[in-house]
């Protein structure tokens, strides 16, 4: 029983430190792209075309290049670009995690904008038009009427996105963010025992894969009733 | 950025080659390329055990794939440079562990675009074949495959897009391609990080689009020639993050 892998002093506890960042990178990633992913959308659905032309290069650009090169790009890319008190301030404030959370939210909210704008497509124009004659603003119809609407009918698709996600935070331990991979990363180097570092980390992938799926189909299973 | 590709742009195309083995651009596409081609047969095998009617078959896909779309690329990336060795012997390089890492991600998603093939033909083409007397694999080979395959051709040509995106995972096990050739520059110019990796950025993103374009087109054709017939065309499974 000793010779475990997890009952080694620390090793324990590393995980899940490994676990706690991935759960804090993958909640601050999703909440903030759900959060862009309705900006954008609301914005899109305005008729001004260079908005428009503006976040569909956003999605295309997001929908082309590889989730790990646009984490290098905001982590060692980006930075040149800012004046030195703020590279300084982002090297003493946890620069990997920053940078990693940045280029995962907006890589996330331009696949769940697209979702979420085929959701608000899937809404019918009667809805905004009640709203325009109710007396509803651009902003209060988006936000009251359509947005939530739109949000039920992309359900599905966003629980795919949400999986994605999760299983993207794993990129961040390229740059060094001490998430789940990256401890057990660490865990079979100083020890050797590659075959048991992975199975303890497919297990916490799985386990908490299919817990989001099993969340996803509750949520979905509510929505579906509560339409009328 | 002009200059970086005057520099090392042929770095980046083609790596070492002629002087050394084949790396940058021109191996993530091949390595994309073969991956495409290996999954393709296996991805049919894992859509027909998928819908098997027998059941303990039908299980072992399901866990298959319910499994690998559970695991991050990465993790899977990692077993394959764990495993491959164990099955092929020592000194297998790190290409064809990453070969191997694709193969098994790819079937796994594009085992789900044959399902949904499948399952998405009018049963009545079956029961039609079954009703002259074809026996089930001669249902399948000649009047329910052929027209799933060619109904999946876009969601199929999609997932190119998604596997030249996905090579990028090989820099993480050394091997030399566009990622990985980026790096060596990067490392060899050291104060231009941003412009090394724009454009980096810029590669895949004129790459995948272009390809995604070729998709959308092919796409469109065989929806005009299948709009007559009725047939169900399978939607492109793009969504797919790496």
């Amino acid at each position: 029983m000793e010779d475990l892998l997890l009952a080694r002093p620390g090793y324990f506890a590393l995980l899940l430190h490994g676990l706690g960042i991935t759960a804090k990178l993958f909640a601050v990633s999703w909440v903030a792209a759900l959060v862009v992913a309705s900006l954008l959308t609301a914005i899109r659905a305005t008729s001004s075309k260079i908005a428009q032309g503006v976040i569909a290069l956003f999605v295309e650009y997001h929908r082309n290049v590889p989730g790990l090169v646009q984490i290098f790009v905001w982590y060692f890319g980006v930075p040149q670009l800012l004046p030195r008190d703020w590279q300084r301030w982002i090297n003493r404030n946890d620069g990997e995690f920053l940078m990693a959370a940045i280029a995962l939210t907006l890589y996330a909210a331009a696949y769940m904008s697209e979702d979420l704008r085929s959701g608000l497509r899937s809404v019918s124009s009667g809805q905004s038009q009640a709203a325009r004659s109710l007396g509803f603003t651009y902003t209060q119809t988006m936000r009251f009427i359509l947005l939530p609407q739109a949000l039920r009918n992309a359900l599905p698709a966003l629980v795919n996105q949400t999986l994605a996600l999760f299983k993207a935070t794993s990129l961040a331990m390229m740059i060094g963010v001490a998430e789940l991979m990256h401890a057990v990363r660490q865990m079979e180097n100083e020890t050797y025992r590659t075959f048991e570092a992975f199975i303890v980390a497919s297990i916490c992938y799985l386990a908490i894969s299919y817990l989001l799926i099993y969340a996803g189909s509750v949520a979905s299973k509510r929505v579906a009733m509560s339409k009328r | 950025m002009i200059d970086i590709l005057r520099d090392y742009g042929l770095i980046l195309l083609v790596g070492q080659y002629p002087q050394g083995p084949l790396g940058g651009l021109a191996m993530t596409l091949v390595l994309a390329a073969l991956a495409l081609i290996i999954s393709f047969p296996l991805a049919i095998l894992v859509g027909l055990a998928r819908v098997s009617t027998w059941v303990p078959l039908a299980r072992v896909a399901a866990f298959y794939v319910h499994t690998v779309r559970g695991l991050p690329l990465l993790l899977v990336v990692f077993w394959a440079y764990f495993l491959v060795p164990l099955i092929g012997g020592k000194d297998i390089n790190a290409t064809l562990m990453m070969l191997f890492a694709l193969v098994v991600y790819e079937s796994a998603y594009m085992g789900e675009i044959v399902r949904a093939g499948i399952v998405s033909l009018p049963s009545g083409q079956t029961q039609a074949a079954r009703a002259l007397g074809l026996t089930t694999p001669q249902i399948f080979a000649s009047v329910v495959l052929p027209q799933a395959l060619f109904n999946m051709i876009p969601s199929i040509l999609s997932q190119f897009v998604v596997l030249v995106k996905n090579t990028s995972l090989a820099y993480v096990i050394g091997v030399d391609e566009l990622t990985n050739a980026a790096y060596q520059v990067n490392g060899q110019l050291l104060t231009k990080p941003f412009e090394v990796y724009g454009l980096l950025a810029i590669s895949y993103f004129v790459i995948c689009y272009l390809l995604g374009r070729g998709v959308s087109l092919i796409e469109k054709r065989i929806m005009k020639k299948r709009s007559g017939s009725g047939a169900v065309v399978v939607a492109a499974v793009r969504n797919q993050p790496a």
